[in-house]
């Protein structure tokens, strides 16, 4: 019989060939990443089962992004719990407070590889399906069960598979397409489902926007955003990783695939208003000033989006009354953004650049915004207080969005 | 089970349910604190012991934090019934033995800071007002989660 990817990798790591979607199983994981801010309560459960080690101390991953270096006595407290945990337990992949955010650590990192089932406390886990492993976010306690058994269950999810074609006019970008595809299906349109994101305008897109893509999923209520591997996953993958590999791909009429189809040729640039990610507009029917322009997170932090944002900056300022943080998604992105001279350009415009981490992205460490204030991100939330005041509204955007706004003080499209 | 509703809309996610900034935090109490603060500052003093949530579609949905069942739990939440709940709050909650229950139709059913019964082993909901909705029984293995008081507790006992 015919199967989606999802059913595939689940059948294999549960070793249940006969389960079919709807079928809960049992999985074997592959990778289990937990960080600063959710690790803790997950070591405390850990603890409370009693489990001596670890089921495997080689595939579990601790990043610490979310609030690094420490804003106050209570995360540094965490950090020291993790740190304490990782030497007991004699973790091998341990990244400290200069790594980077754990979404786009693990691929570069070489953890993620095609076929793998990849468990995160990190609901942005869906990221690493645009490698085809089947990644998904899950809690604490869970994750405590996976830290001692290796296991963990699953109802093998039913597909949504995004057809994506035509070309991408000038300054539209992956960003533009998922918050696109994200206001037609709604907050809750793919709930407890795998999506798929293929068609020839996926073929096309390097594999930073591909995870831009799979890293939003989850804003449809998506179990995991998978993408098939081609060669562009392979030679990503075979450069970062010595990991064997499995690649799965979709049969097209398989029972519990839904099929749908999606033209992006004449897609303009789009923004997510408050204070739902579902809220999407065309960026040419809002017109908003804003205090504050937040360039980074896992979505759109990387060296890819650096670069788009940096070409619209150079040579500008930014306006009065308006204020840019750039935070890039890695140390890897980091150095690559100061060798190509994106840094100067963003602290000559006005910006402020800060080590790689999490950011304002969820109001809980740094660059937070104020009742009434109005903040233009490119990560991947709106919620009612996602940066700081629940009176403050945050809207979403690609980098070259947030650059051509931070320019004009409102937003703004990046011609204009 | 025995309590008064709270009810509450569509898409309640989980930075209104414990905003992003008390995840620092573990404990029950100061999470509870904080628990719906977003939407109704004052919500954690008025909420009592054995009161239930009433939500709308899509409850709890955004960030894997297990933050968001503890504080519901913390500020005394037995159960919360919804249209439908997002993928990763359903399972944390059940790990951590706060039950929640799929009901379609509900909001028309029960109206807000009215007294309702609950009934997991029945799968009914009552109302003061005499109405009654049939929800769909949860499967034995998570009663049986529910009720050692969460996957920890069960798995302990599994192992004797
Ligand atoms: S950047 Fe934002 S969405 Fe991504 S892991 Fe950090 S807090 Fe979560």
């Amino acid at each position: 019989m015919s199967h989606t990817m999802s059913e595939k990798i689940l059948r294999k790591s549960s070793k249940n060939y006969d389960a079919e979607a709807g079928d809960i199983v049992m999985a074997n994981i592959d990778v289990a990443m937990t960080h600063d801010l959710t690790g803790p309560l997950s070591v405390q459960s850990f603890e409370k089962i009693g489990t001596k080690k670890v089921w495997d101390n080689s595939k579990i991953v601790i990043p610490f992004d979310h609030q690094v270096p420490a804003d106050s006595i209570d995360s540094a407290n965490n950090h020291i719990i993790m740190r304490k945990f990782v030497k007991e337990q004699e973790i091998e992949n341990f990244y400290d407070v200069n790594a980077g955010v754990c979404h786009q650590i693990l691929p570069e990192m070489g953890h993620v590889v095609p076929g793998e089932v990849i468990v995160g406390t990190d609901s942005h886990t869906c990221t690493h399906g645009a490698l085809g492993a089947f990644a998904t976010g899950i809690g604490s306690t869970d994750m405590a069960m996976v830290f001692s058994e290796g296991q963990l269950w699953f109802k093998i999810p039913e597909t949504n598979r995004f057809n994506i074609t035509g070309k991408l006019k000038e300054n539209v970008y992956a960003k533009d397409v998922i918050l696109n595809i994200i206001g037609q299906m709604g907050a809750d349109g793919s709930t407890y489902k795998s999506c798929e994101f293929a068609g020839d305008t996926v073929s096309n897109m390097n594999i930073s926007d591909r995870m831009v893509l799979s890293n939003m999923a989850i804003e449809m209520g998506g179990k995991t955003g998978l993408i098939e591997p081609d060669q562009k996953t392979i030679d990503y993958v075979e450069k970062r990783s010595n990991k064997s590999y499995e690649i799965f791909k979709t049969d097209l009429d398989a029972p519990s695939l839904e099929l749908i189809d999606i033209d992006v040729s004449n897609l303009e640039p789009q923004i997510a208003c408050p204070h739902n990610v579902d809220n999407v507009k065309p960026v040419s029917e809002v017109d908003i000033e804003i205090d504050q322009v937040f360039l980074g997170s896992c979505t759109n932090g990387r060296i890819d989006d650096l670069r788009d944002a940096a070409k619209i900056l150079k040579g500008n300022k930014i306006a009065k009354g308006t204020r840019m943080l750039v935070i890039p998604a890695s140390r890897e992105v980091y150095e690559k953004a100061l060798d190509e001279n994106l840094i100067k350009i963003f602290v000559e415009a006005g910006a402020l650049v800060s080590a790689p981490c999490c950011g304002p992205c969820l109001g809980g460490h740094t660059g937070l915004i104020g009742p009434g204030e109005v903040s233009l991100s490119t990560s991947n939330r709106n919620f009612k207080g996602r940066q700081g005041s629940p009176e403050g509204e945050v809207y979403l955007s690609s980098a070259a969005v947030a650059a051509a706004s931070a320019i004009t003080g409102r937003i703004s499209l990046p011609q204009s | 089970m025995k309590g008064k509703a709270w009810k509450f809309g569509n898409d309640i996610d989980t930075d209104i349910i414990i905003p992003g900034r008390y995840l620092i935090y573990t404990d029950e109490k100061t999470l509870a604190e904080h628990c719906m603060e977003g939407l109704d500052p004052e919500f954690n003093k008025k909420v009592k012991k054995g009161d239930f949530i009433v939500g709308g579609t899509n409850f709890g949905c955004g960030s894997s934090r297990e933050h968001a069942p503890i504080a519901l739990k913390g500020a005394g939440i037995v159960a919360v019934i919804a249209e439908s709940f997002a993928r990763i709050f359903y399972r944390n909650a059940t790990n951590l033995g706060l039950p929640l229950l799929e009901a379609p139709g509900i909001s028309e059913v029960i109206s807000n800071g009215e007294e309702i019964k609950v009934d997991l082993e029945k799968g009914i909901i009552s109302s003061e007002s005499g109405k009654e909705y049939e929800f769909k029984k949860l499967p034995p293995f998570m009663l049986e989660i529910l009720e050692n008081g969460g996957l920890i507790e069960y798995l302990k006992n599994k192992r004797g």
